[in-house]
């Protein structure tokens, strides 16, 4: 089986050299991989091109550091049935449903074929939120609770229905895809870089920094273009702001949960301090405005500079406090451990990135695998991991790596002397019949944008997968078994994203 | 007039103990929080609206506040402050009492399900358990109290002759504390339940006044009040009976009895898991049956 294999720096690849192969080669060779932990798909999706269906296939491989890209095609109106992987290794299912969905494809023996996100151009009209298939469970003693479809704090939409016996949950489904927006096929219908980057930044509002690098780099490499040393290092200084912030936001909201103030009111401080510090570096508090592609329009001063380094330093003392705080307190523990398992083999069955892997034990970081900016030669990071898999591992995954985030920030800070980053560019072409593949861990995990060019360098296909894609799943394993009134901490503890799925 | 201002100290006591509260929290948050009658002004703004009314519910859910309220009411007017009299006093009043209470349990439980909601019914399930594990430990604790004084009505049983006694010390401490532990659950507090979350999924209380809005809620909250202030009355009572028994001792200690050890434990503690709150609650009833027995051997004037 045959693989386009390059690293996270140089990911482009014209797309007349991605090896074509066969269903039947590829569907094996998954099967093998795939039951090893050291690869996991970041991205499976088709397109149209003239009257075939092709499928890019974006393979990781965590031991080696590559990333490997493989395609196959198929007459787009063969009603041949491909085999399903997703009955194989679950952590196929939101690629074959969502190409099921666009392409009417057919899986043979998809165990969990319900639709996506219901996108505008899906090809059955009639398949909408109303008739969502939901899973039942017939029993005298059974209840189902429906919360949702909007969530009561966060205004998103989202339902989640459970099956319960008494207090306890047996199933949990969620269904998402209320709100589709169209992001992707956004990024294609305009040819305006400056607003591709903004459009960037609003994929997830709490990753917006992490978005828009994944976004610059995916650019970066299509231009062939190469960004300065001082760059990475600032971008990778707002990567890890955002981390904390949000981190430190969890930490919070998970106190907040089960009433304990002590570490709500400490955490929302902190915060603020964070988030204010971003404000101070470019304006926004979420770093809007701040990443841009080959350059920045908000370069760090030296005023800048030491503001975050005694934010940081602050932060990072006082957090420590609340982090032990937490550590010794009875009750917190009471609530947090051994609560919402999701033990390591399933966590890597079902696909699961990002802190809430690492917390059942996975070793899933790009920073560590598939470094990229800062982390390539400045930075030798070495992925936090838990073991347990409940609520707990998952808050002192946080608790982790916010003071190792802080470490980094005042380690890349130390010896850092502001000099001249280019301004942004966003004129420059970008180089036709290309794929380009950018990948980033986002505070929430792993973050993969595939951008494909056509003969003139417009973007024709814009793909993005946001962490939350795969993770959703692991919170409803998580709560199986666990009293229903649980589920609100075990929901903060992965803290995922509904517009991050529903793109 | 001792019925008047007996009257008029346990509204003091049902108005104070939620400002308290939200002050002591605040203090110890470092916030500058809420006003001291912050609570008072938005039950004033729910008074003054009307309600809106799901179109699944029945008549039952439109009465069940005035009758919750009116229990609660009820329920005060039994109880008196130190060594005032209170307006309704008859032989067996604290069963009375107990039971006026669980009239209003039962009737908010009704409601609930009456919403058909999914959450509500959770609700109930939930503060019917809980409910129904807390009698024994209020029914022991009064036992106690009329063992050791003789008396069935609480005006009687705080009457009861005072000179200074080693053992009526004892039991009345203990039953202080009990009644205390007793107050947080059948308020609705950290640890028990948690008045102030927004997640549907881990209240009791409040999920069962999902439906509710406007003057209805605005009853509900006065109830909640007013059944605080009850409970908080008696502890304080029990203490102000080893020693210096007057009004102007039981109203303070009664709001700051509650006030403080809430707000301390709203501030410093989680809450418990939900299936552990059984054991917690069972736990209060087993602290009751053991102070029923202390109170007994005491009687028996058995040396210790």
């Amino acid at each position: 089986m045959k693989y386009f294999i390059t690293d996270n720096p140089n990911a482009a690849v014209a797309i007349a050299d991605i090896p074509e192969v066969e269903y039947a080669a590829l569907y094996e060779d998954l099967k093998e991989r795939l039951a090893d932990s050291r690869y996991h798909v970041a991205h499976y999706f088709a397109r149209p091109e003239e009257n075939r269906l092709k499928f890019y296939l974006i393979l990781l491989d965590d031991v080696k550091h590559k990333i490997m890209v493989s395609s196959f095609a198929m007459e787009y109106y063969d009603d041949i049935a491909l085999p399903s992987l997703t009955a194989l290794h679950p952590q196929m299912h939101p690629f074959e449903r969502e190409i099921a969905e666009l392409f009417n494809v057919e899986f043979d023996s998809m165990p969990w074929n319900k639709p996506l996100r219901f996108p505008h151009n899906r090809r059955n009209r009639n398949s909408s939120m109303d008739n969502y298939p939901f899973y039942t469970i017939e029993g005298e003693s059974l209840h189902e609770v429906n919360v949702g479809p909007i969530h009561a704090g966060i205004i998103e939409p989202g339902a989640f229905r459970f099956i319960c016996n008494g207090e306890n949950v047996l199933h949990l489904e969620i269904a998402l895809g209320y709100q589709h927006r169209g992001v992707e096929c956004e990024f294609t219908k305009t040819s305006n870089r400056l607003r591709q980057t903004l459009l960037s930044e609003s994929v997830a509002g709490d990753s917006a920094v992490s978005h828009a690098v994944t976004f610059s780099q995916t650019i970066e490499k299509l231009m062939g273009a190469t960004t300065d040393e001082n760059l990475n290092i600032e971008r990778t200084v707002a990567l890890e702001l955002e981390r904390m912030a949000m981190h430190i936001a969890d930490t919070g909201a998970l106190c907040t949960d089960v009433a304990y103030q002590l570490g709500q009111v400490a955490c929302e401080a902190l915060r603020t301090v964070v988030i204010n510090t971003t404000q101070a570096w470019c304006g926004n508090r979420f770093g809007k405005g701040l990443i841009r592609p080959c350059g920045t329009n908000k370069p760090l001063t030296a005023a800048k500079i030491e503001l975050i380094r005694k934010n940081v330093t602050d932060v990072r003392r006082r957090y420590n406090e609340v982090k032990e705080d937490i550590e010794s307190s009875p009750t917190i523990l009471a609530r947090f451990e051994q609560c919402g398992l999701v033990p390591k083999a399933e966590m890597l069955r079902i696909g699961g990135v990002g802190i809430a892997s690492r917390a059942s034990g996975a070793s899933r970081d790009i920073r560590a695998s598939h470094p990229y900016a800062a982390y390539i030669n400045k930075i030798e990071h070495q992925a936090v991991k838990m073991h347990d898999g409940d609520v707990m591992s998952r808050l002192m995954m946080r608790c982790h790596e916010v003071l190792q985030s802080a470490d980094y920030i005042l380690q890349l800070l130390a010896d850092y002397t502001p000099a001249n980053i280019s301004q942004p560019d966003y004129t420059t072409p970008l180089r036709g019949e290309m794929l380009a593949v950018g990948l980033v861990e986002g505070w929430r995990g792993e973050i993969c944008h595939v951008a494909l060019t056509d003969k003139s360098g417009e973007v024709s296909t814009y793909k993005v997968k946001d962490p939350s894609l795969h993770n959703w799943l692991g919170l409803a394993i998580a709560v199986r078994s666990e009293g229903i009134s649980d589920f609100p901490i075990n929901n903060k503890s992965f803290n995922l994203s509904y517009c991050g799925h529903d793109l | 007039m001792a019925i008047v201002l007996n009257t008029l100290l346990i509204v003091l006591t049902a108005i104070a103990i939620p400002g308290i509260i939200n002050r002591t929290r605040a203090v110890l948050a470092g916030r500058k929080g809420v006003p001291f009658v912050q609570h008072l002004r938005n039950v004033n703004v729910l008074l003054r609206k009307g309600a809106v009314y799901s179109t699944t519910t029945t008549a039952l859910f439109k009465i069940a506040p005035a009758i919750y309220l009116g229990a609660a009411i009820v329920a005060a007017l039994m109880i008196p402050v130190a060594d005032l009299y209170p307006l309704i006093s008859f032989k067996g009043d604290v069963i009375c009492f107990a039971y006026t209470l669980a009239l209003a349990r039962v009737i908010i439980i009704m409601a609930a399900m009456d919403t058909g909601s999914s959450f509500e019914g959770m609700g109930a399930a939930r503060e019917a358990l809980y409910g129904a594990l807390i009698e024994p430990a209020l029914m022991i604790g009064f036992a106690t109290l009329a063992l050791f004084c003789g008396y069935t009505s609480f005006a009687d049983i705080f009457e009861y002759e005072q000179s200074f006694d080693l053992h009526l010390t004892i039991v009345m401490l203990l039953t202080a504390f009990l009644f205390v532990k007793i107050t947080f659950v059948e308020s609705g507090r950290v640890p028990v339940d948690d008045p102030r979350t927004h997640l549907e999924l881990t209240m009791i209380h409040e999920v069962m006044c999902l439906d509710y809005s406007g003057i209805d809620m605005g009853m509900i909250h006065i109830a909640g009040w007013l059944k605080t202030a009850c409970f908080s009355m008696i502890a304080a009572n029990a203490v102000a009976a080893t020693g210096c028994f007057h009004w102007w001792f039981a109203t303070p200690l009664a709001i700051l009895l509650t006030g403080l050890s809430v707000g301390i434990v709203e501030s410093t503690q989680a809450r418990n898991k939900l299936s552990r709150n059984t054991t917690f609650i069972v736990t209060i009833s087993a602290l009751a049956a053991l102070i029923f027995f202390i109170g007994y051997l005491l009687k028996l004037n058995i040396n210790i």
